[in-house]
């Protein structure tokens, strides 16, 4: 049961091999084991989530289930979540419980599925390691003294390590692939405005988005069918028909057949990365998918994207801009952490956000404050949107001559607890291969390739054009109809 | 340059400039950005949801009644044509601190304002005068700090934040008290008459700040201005203009231009440090933001509409 697709899980139910109730017992016993070790959850409430497990047994018993009712998913903890506490990682929300639920978690309640338990992340997201959560570093399954990447680290160390059999994440510049690809699951970050960021606490809104993580391209596409759809109380969510992710995956691409399902895809590749900075045993295990891909039937074709080579530094002026302003409602006046002394008004706000923000969070309100600050925001904030525009330009250039663009989602394999923890300049070149799909708003994705040093998992990067989800999927799918690397489980587990 | 020597009597060699900033509430029946009533008089925080006290996770949605109300006033004062209206407009967030400021920011439009331009007329003693509208743009408004009968402690009243505001701006056309208060007449004539604002001033649906300067009469140049903030009545509004000119320009003779200053009316009941407030408001950053989408009108909306207006970008469209 712990390594079964989401696919199987509802079948199990659905044939009463196992009752919801059972299958949550299960995962909550898995998280009890394994939780003092790994850190994947910050909050689990085995009454709540069994009370959910019951009535989704009573809901399956009546014949009404939708495809996921049942199936336990852990939730990241940036999502409201009524009724839990819902810290965002960060000291300032330790004592949050929400009083309403982000429409992700009303989507997920709506299909009958249960609530696991709130998973571990970076502060607010900021982050590309799992270590600057306030209730600790999230460890890597696969080597415990690893990170398992971040923010969304949680997440995907619950589903390597079979504590949830799925879970969701949000990406502002590459928090569900890379932990995705460190952790050696597989991981969707959907086009800007297919899911609400309603209820989904902001970091940079015009980035932000919430995905899916899974331990197959078919169980990613089960979840995207629940979380993906129009809400009103998102402006900027799109008001476009969402089809089925799951239905088409199985059929082969446009000029594909049995023996070669991928015939007629081409693959877009940018010399750019796999260039200096890219570690040799991530750049053969992506050499090897692209063979692999190859066989199946794609072919390569080579692509320009001469703006990339901006995308790190404009992310960082963009994120922690919006982040400064985003972040300001944290003031102890209303709700969340308040100094415990202070003499004034001014000294309760200082003290407030000195006590309650930890030091990368503070690092991107003041570089945020300070891009957006009279007489620089020309310089930075417009300089680094025109970049964003070029970067969407290149983009849209390159899906003319191809279908999708590989790669891989990060330079090396997982790195050590601590290595880059005091260098915040190393820690942002982590995400050098993702901010671009979050800039001009693309969808991406990571999968499992295969391995490299310390036996850590490879993740190899797909960007589609937008709302080309289904497709993405579909190749994904095929791909891992082909390959082994997604069934791999951390040792031990 | 230090001014000449002023001699004899003072209102023949200086002339007061005077420019008005009115906040008109909208008369929407929800906020700007929730779906909270913006009834006045309610209990404390009665009327403030999870996106007015800024829970974490929540998101402002744009009220098109708002719109529709701040576009009615954009062909009014415009003769019925909607070339000052921006059919791209964008809002950006004022980055401050107070306890009355849920997000921390002010959700307001700095560049590419709703309406640009437009006129008012006034009619004087001397005959009929134009008065010329900078700009009028869409904002929220901030909810209530109470420091009465809370033990030294302050209470937060958030059942204004979010109210629609339409904040209109007026060039410096004024040259005395009168011609102020018949501005400000007309104008509270005008958004009651439109039906976009009940102008009750007692509620604080109709809130003016004058912006005061003076200089040597024939001069071209604004001399540095003081601005007095709520003026919640016709009369406190002529009274704090006239007052202000004589204390100016000694000031001004004395010691040359003085630094851009908030004075703030001590008749104003519901805010006791307005000074302070301002003095937060020195940090304040101006943020762009995606909320909302921008927008476009149908043309069906403006009669003598031809074309796209000044700083329009984009073609016409639906609202969005």
């Amino acid at each position: 049961m712990l390594n079964a697709s989401l696919k199987e899980l509802s079948a199990a139910l659905g044939s009463r091999k196992i009752s919801s109730v059972e299958l949550c017992k299960l995962f909550l016993d898995r998280i009890a084991r394994l939780n003092d070790d790994l850190n994947a959850f910050i909050t689990v409430d085995a009454e709540k989530s069994l009370g959910q497990a019951a009535q989704a047994d009573t809901r399956i018993a009546r014949g009404d289930a939708a495809p996921l009712t049942g199936i336990p998913v852990g939730h990241k903890d940036i999502f409201c979540t009524k009724g839990w506490l819902t810290s965002c990682g960060s000291k300032m929300l330790d004592q949050f419980v929400s009083p309403y639920d982000a429409h992700v978690i009303e989507q997920f309640n709506k299909a009958g599925a249960v609530i696991l338990g709130k998973t571990n992340m970076d502060e607010f997201a900021m982050g590309s390691s799992n270590e600057t959560s306030f209730y600790g570093p999230v460890k890597n399954p696969w080597n415990r003294a690893f990170v398992p990447g971040g923010s969304s680290g949680g997440s995907a160390c619950a589903v390597a390590a079979r504590m949830a059999p799925a879970a969701t994440g949000t990406d502002t510049g590459g928090s569900i692939r890379l932990p995705a690809a460190l952790s050696g699951i597989t991981g969707l970050k959907p086009t800007y405005g297919r899911v609400s960021r309603y209820g989904m606490i902001a970091f940079a809104s015009s980035l932000d988005q919430g995905g899916a993580m899974g331990k197959n391209a078919e169980d990613v596409a089960l979840l995207m069918n629940v979380m993906a759809g129009f809400d009103q109380r998102d402006s900027t969510s799109l008001e476009r028909a969402v089809g089925d992710y799951a239905r088409e995956l199985d059929q082969p691409w446009d000029d594909g057949s049995a023996d070669q399902p991928l015939k007629g895809l081409r693959i877009g590749i940018y010399k750019g990365h796999f260039g200096a900075g890219l570690s040799p045993d991530v750049a053969r295990a992506i050499e090897a998918a692209l063979v692999d891909l190859e066989k199946l039937g794609a072919r390569r074709v080579d692509v320009e994207l001469p703006s990339l080579d901006l995308s790190v530094p404009a992310y960082y002026v963009i994120a922690p801009a919006a982040a400064s302003s985003n972040l300001s409602r944290f003031d102890g006046v209303r709700y969340g952490y308040r100094a415990p002394e202070y003499r004034d008004l001014l000294d309760m706000y200082c003290k407030t956000r000195a006590q309650g923000f930890g030091a990368e969070v503070k690092r991107r309100i003041l570089i945020g404050t300070y891009v957006l600050s009279h007489g620089y925001y020309d310089a930075y904030y417009l300089k680094a949107q025109r970049i964003r525009r070029l970067i969407a330009q290149d983009f849209a250039e390159a899906f003319r001559q191809c279908d999708l663009i590989m790669g891989p989602t990060s330079p090396t394999v997982a790195f050590p607890l601590g290595a880059k923890a005091s260098d915040p300049v190393q820690m942002y070149l982590n995400d050098i291969y993702t901010i671009p799909a979050n800039l001009a708003g693309l969808p991406a994705m990571s999968i499992p390739c295969g391995f490299g040093q310390n036996d850590l998992p490879v993740g190899l990067h797909v960007v589609g054009d937008y709302f080309s989800e289904a497709r993405m999927l579909k190749v994904a799918h095929h791909y891992q109809r082909a390959t082994v690397w997604h069934r791999r489980a951390p040792p031990g587990i | 340059m230090a001014p000449a020597r002023p001699s004899g009597n003072l209102s023949m060699e200086w002339e007061i400039v005077i420019g008005l900033e009115v906040h008109a509430q909208l008369s929407t029946a929800s906020k700007i950005f929730s779906g909270a009533s913006t009834q006045f008089g309610a209990a404390p925080n009665a009327q403030a949801c999870a996106v007015d006290i800024a829970l974490p996770g929540v998101l402002p949605v744009f009220n098109k009644g708002a719109l529709e109300r701040a576009i009615r006033f954009g062909l009014a004062v415009n003769g019925n044509s909607a070339d000052n209206i921006n059919r791209r407009s964008i809002f950006a967030r004022k980055n401050y601190f107070y306890p009355d400021l849920p997000k921390g920011y002010q959700i307001s439009q700095y560049e590419q304002p709703i309406v640009l331009g437009g006129t008012i007329s006034i009619v004087l003693e001397g005959g009929e005068k134009s008065i010329r509208l900078t700009r009028a743009h869409l904002e929220e408004d901030a909810g209530k700090s109470l420091h009465q009968d809370f033990h030294g402690m302050s209470g937060i009243d958030l059942n204004r934040a979010g109210t629609p505001l339409l904040e209109i701006v007026s060039e410096p056309d004024m040259r005395s008290a009168e011609e102020a208060v018949a501005y400000a007449r007309a104008l509270h004539s005008l958004v009651r008459w439109i039906d976009i604002c009940d102008g009750n001033m007692q509620e604080g649906s109709f809130r003016c700040d004058a912006n005061v300067s003076v200089r040597p009469r024939g001069s071209d140049n604004l001399g540095t201005r003081r601005e007095i903030k709520n003026l919640n009545s016709f009369r406190s509004c002529s009274r704090r203009s006239n007052t202000k000119p004589d204390g100016r320009s000694r000031r001004f003779k004395t010691a040359g231009p003085s630094r851009r200053l908030p004075c703030c009316s001590t008749r104003t009941p519901a805010k006791p440090a307005p000074c302070a407030r301002r003095r937060m408001r020195t940090i304040t950053v101006i943020s762009p933001t995606r909320i909302c989408c921008p927008w476009s009108f149908p043309k069906k909306w403006s009669r003598k509409s031809g074309g796209p207006c000044r700083n329009c970008r984009s073609s016409e469209g639906s609202v969005t």
